[in-house]
């Protein structure tokens, strides 16, 4: 039993500091009224507990270089797990002693009696100063030995927590769908106490039984499957989900389906940002523009209470004209999309990232100007945008389940066209210039047609997105189109995974759907404060640790992780010795040496 | 720039000829707005004056107005060089744009209020408890920002050093997503009102009239960017960054510390994003959260416009702008007729990147173009 005791004390300090920041950031109390398991578990109580166990998870972490593994260490592991966990909690006493003895509320607006009342559980402070360094102490250990125990147990206690703690976050959702199932959760919301050992035991003994195998080997014979019937598996596939998002709004209450509009809004925004970025590998940090440009498109064409300088047009808020203004939007968004790319085509990645961003300010910015006030209304907006009226149906924002039909309808021909352009030539060449601009070029690509090609699918998808948004919302105003959109948009991407389809939906689903857009509210409204800082954190750790995303594109992967996928094709052989030196080195462009695979 | 030569062996695409229409659109469009402001200086009520202004003409700018716009800009544009000083060094070295260096200003204009509300709480804020004072705050906010920003290069880009360019790009810019909210919750989202001047600092200076604490934000800005230049050019240290920003890896060949002077380079242009905090703090005297993020892209704008890696065009860029910023919309936007021109001043900040890129993508003073430093 070896302890690195450098390693213990400097991840326990990031620990104590990571508690303390967001006891002070007022997560806990903040979430403490939403409760998990009635009565004994909060969501405030979870945003501090899950430190100390990552952490010490962290502690028992395999290391696997160069294809060997290291020996699992089994008690010294557990020990430094327990004593990083400690170390945490010793800090939050420590802020307990601190908050309760000092006055430091003028700057930090949490440091209150109600933050030592909820870091005491409300039995005194001595209470929670002897028992913060246990619990953390043992999360610390708990954690670091989960990771050593066999995937036999290993995999029954995951699925038993995440079933309880899925069960507990998407109460909403579930209630609104199957009111049976209310029986699961208390009065004051959050599961009961019964309900949640149920849950547990019955995933814990689903998974045990070999139900995650089950699945596991259905995907992979998908995954396996060739010819006709790979062929006959997808439409299967397509037809089931489409069928089940039919079905979805109609069994569902308003709140849902709101969030199911809200989700699509932003899937259609993340599938246009995804050819830019994905794809093409252009970095726009102005992308929003082109959301404004549909949005504002629309409401002009449609709404009477627009600018008086557009009095010439008429209003279009008769039968299909929705229809006419999208029409028009997309005219409007692809030249947009021309003039904003054309001068930052051929700048380098960074500088075109900056100067789009200033392009989407610039855009904002005019749209709240008095100078085309005439035109625009300045900050007033503007209101009064009739619903899209199609005939049969009418879209409007007290309709959300309409809202998302007509979302879903657009969403399938972004994807569609989005599967198909991936597959095209021009895909094929938006993949070319990603990976290395002069060998595509070389290779007879017109690099900057091609790249402004991505721009315009971009802003045309963005401003199906705007007009959506704008008979949704019925009035536009310019802070519904801050830098702040472009960027959530962004992670969106990121965190699903850039250049695939799939990873999109996941992480407009996941995101929007739990933690909310920039100004809806997603399925844990209590987190509507914090959110932007989760969409922050989310960004860097996932360029950190996964810059693929959490649904990978191979190929993306591969250019992401090129030195350790050359490595690990050396080490089996495939790939002669000298080449894949000389490429690593290439890829590597500086002096530290390459590290390996160790992350 | 491999496009423009390119360009010329090829013959004109479309996109070289609606370049050139923009940016000689946009030269013309300056040209006539600066003649027509001449002109109604000269004559208010000339023909074109009337058009674009109708009846009344134009008003003429007075010389003391002139005057405090120039002066209003020079001290903005002191510390849009003070931050852009970061950018620029950043980039010499690591060839990645730090989004998130306007929250280290951002965090130094924060720390600079709280340290002057609490003097402020014990009257030290006026009187000749003053100068002491805010040397000390100068201090703790410079050590703040500089801290921040050794941090931020420990924890979120050391591990990216190899990573394609973009993937440090869009790290930072989450970097800077999580310091903004992070000090939204911590501190409250609302504007944070520093403590009152003292009265000598507020009035104005005789013979120039220039309100003292413009006078001393520029002289502060000019000192701290003298004992730079004299820090990169005459010390060891300073040799080692030039080095490792001309060459990684031969510099580490020739024995410099890479990594140490990699932290060097982020803790210096720390130091003078704090510094640049707390005389926002005294000019404007009110910080908000996202106070550090138009200050930060503008900044990163004039250290394009003074040449990327050039410290002395960092701060040239960064005067320019903010003269550019203060004179633009009444010298170019109103004469034509503009109206709310003071509301488009970012617009026109974000106009003159565009054209400089356009017109001359090395700015003013850059020279340096190896094609793996900018293609």
């Amino acid at each position: 039993m070896n302890l690195d005791m450098k390693l213990v004390a400097s991840r326990g300090g990031v620990t104590a500091l990571a508690l303390v920041f967001l006891a002070l950031a007022g997560m806990p109390v903040g979430l403490n009224p939403r409760m998990l398991i009635d009565p004994i578990f909060s969501l405030g109580y979870l945003s501090l507990l899950w430190i100390p166990l990552v952490m010490g998870g962290m502690m028992s972490q395999r290391v696997e270089l160069e294809g060997i593994e290291s020996e699992g260490g089994g008690v010294g592991e557990v020990v430094a797990g327990g004593l990083v966990g400690l170390f945490g909690g010793l800090g939050l006493s420590a802020l307990v002693l601190l908050v309760d003895n000092f006055d430091l509320r003028d700057p930090l607006v949490n440091w209150s009696p109600q933050l030592v009342e909820f870091l005491s559980f409300g039995r005194g402070i001595g209470f929670g100063l002897l028992l913060w360094p246990l619990i953390g102490a043992g999360l610390g250990a708990f954690g670091a030995a989960v990771r050593l125990l066999p995937s036999k147990v290993k995999k029954p206690l995951l699925a038993a927590t995440l079933t309880v703690l899925g069960f507990a976050i998407f109460e909403t959702f579930i209630v609104d769908v199957l009111e049976p199932l209310e029986n699961l959760y208390a009065n004051t919301g959050g599961l009961t106490v019964t309900a949640a050992i149920v849950l547990a035991v019955l995933s814990a003994g689903l998974s045990a039984a070999g139900a995650g195998r089950q699945v596991g080997k259905a995907r992979s014979s998908y995954q396996l499957s060739t010819g006709a019937a790979h062929t006959r598996q997808t439409a299967l596939l397509i037809g089931g989900s489409a069928a089940f998002l039919i079905i979805l709004p109609m069994i569902t209450g308003k709140i849902t389906q709101e969030l199911l509009a809200n989700i699509g809004i932003f899937l259609l925004l993340a599938l246009g940002l995804n050819i830019v970025v994905g794809l093409a590998g252009i970095l726009d940090l102005g992308y929003v523009a082109f959301f404004a440009v549909g949005g504002y498109t629309t409401a002009v064409l449609t709404s009477p209470n627009r600018g008086p300088n557009f009095d010439f047009l008429p209003v279009l808020d008769g039968r299909f004209g929705w229809l006419i203004a999208v029409g028009i939007s997309i005219l409007m968004a692809a030249l947009a999309g021309l003039f904003i790319g054309a001068p930052v085509i051929r700048m380098r990645g960074d500088y075109l990232a900056i100067v789009t961003l200033g392009f989407g300010e610039i855009i904002r910015l005019l749209f709240l100007s008095d100078w085309l006030n005439g035109w625009f209304n300045g900050a007033q907006g503007i209101t009064n945008i009739p619903p899209a009226d199609f005939g049969f149906a009418q879209v409007k924002g007290t309709d959300p389940r309409a809202v998302f039909y007509l979302v879903l309808v657009l969403a399938a021909i972004s994807i569609y066209v989005s599967w198909r352009l991936e597959n095209s030539r021009l895909g094929r060449a938006w993949m070319a210039i990603r990976e290395d601009e002069s060998v595509a070029e070389a290779m007879g690509i017109n690099t900057v047609n091609v790249k402004l090609m991505a721009f315009v699918v971009g802003a045309v998808l963005a401003s199906f997105a705007g007009s959506v948004f704008a008979a949704k919302v019925g009035s536009i105003f310019p802070t519904s189109f801050l830098i702040l959109v472009s960027i959530i948009i962004l992670v969106i991407v990121i965190v699903g995974g850039m250049g695939n389809i799939l990873g999109v939906i996941a992480g407009s689903v996941v995101l929007v759907g739990v933690l909310g857009g920039p100004k809806q509210p997603g399925l844990l409204q209590e987190f509507s404060e914090y959110k932007l800082l989760i969409y922050g954190a989310l960004l860097v750790w996932m360029m950190l640790k996964r810059p693929e995303g959490l649904i990978p594109n191979v190929r993306r992967s591969r250019e992401l992780h090129q030195e350790e996928f050359l490595q690990d094709a050396w080490l089996r052989g495939e790939v002669d010795r000298d080449e894949a030196a000389s490429e690593t080195e290439a890829a590597a462009n500086g002096p530290a040496p390459a590290t390996g695979g160790a992350s | 720039m491999t496009a423009a030569v390119r360009a010329k062996g090829a013959g004109k695409t479309n996109i070289d000829r609606f370049l050139a229409v923009l940016k000689w659109g946009l030269l013309g469009l300056i040209a006539v707005g600066l003649i027509a402001f001449f002109a109604q200086q000269i004559a208010p009520s000339n023909p074109f004056a009337v058009w674009a202004h109708g009846e009344d003409g134009a008003t003429r700018l007075t010389g003391a107005q002139y005057r405090d716009l120039v002066v209003a800009g020079l001290s903005q544009g002191a510390m849009y060089g003070l931050i852009a000083l970061g950018y620029s060094m950043v980039y010499g070295v690591l060839g990645f744009i730090n989004f998130a260096h306007g929250e280290v200003f951002m965090l130094g204009a924060f720390t600079g209020f709280i340290v002057s509300t609490k003097m402020d709480d014990n009257g030290w804020w006026e009187g000749g408890a003053f100068i002491p004072a805010l040397l000390f705050t100068v201090v703790v906010c410079t050590i703040v920002s500089t801290v921040a920003a050794v941090v931020m290069e420990r924890v979120a880009y050391r591990p990216l050093r190899n990573s394609p360019r973009l993937i440090p790009l869009i790290t930072s810019i989450g970097v800077s997503f999580v310091i903004q909210n992070a000090v939204i919750l911590l501190f409250g989202p609302g504007a944070k009102g520093y403590p009152s001047n003292p009265d000598w600092l507020e009035e104005r200076i005789p013979f120039l009239n220039i309100e003292v604490k413009r006078l001393l934000v520029i002289i502060v800005a000019a000192v701290s960017m003298a004992g730079l230049w004299y820090f990169v050019e005459r010390t060891r240290t300073g040799k080692a960054m030039r080095a490792v920003a001309e060459d990684k890896e031969i510099a580490s060949l020739m024995g410099i510390n890479v990594n140490k002077t990699i932290v060097t380079t982020f803790a210096v242009g720390g130091a003078m994003a704090g510094i640049a905090g707390i005389l926002w703090g005294i000019l404007f005297r009110s910080v908000i959260a996202t106070t550090g993020f138009l200050p930060g892209i503008k900044a990163f704008t004039a250290a394009v416009v003074g040449g990327v890696g050039n410290l002395a065009g960092a701060m040239a860029g960064g005067v320019s702008l903010g003269g550019a910023e203060a004179l633009g919309p009444l010298m170019i936007l109103e004469p034509l007729g503009v109206e709310g021109v003071s509301q488009l001043r970012d617009a026109v900040a974000f106009t003159l990147l565009i054209l400089v890129l356009l017109v001359k993508p090395t700015g003013l003073f850059g020279e340096r173009l190896s094609s793996e430093d900018r293609a």
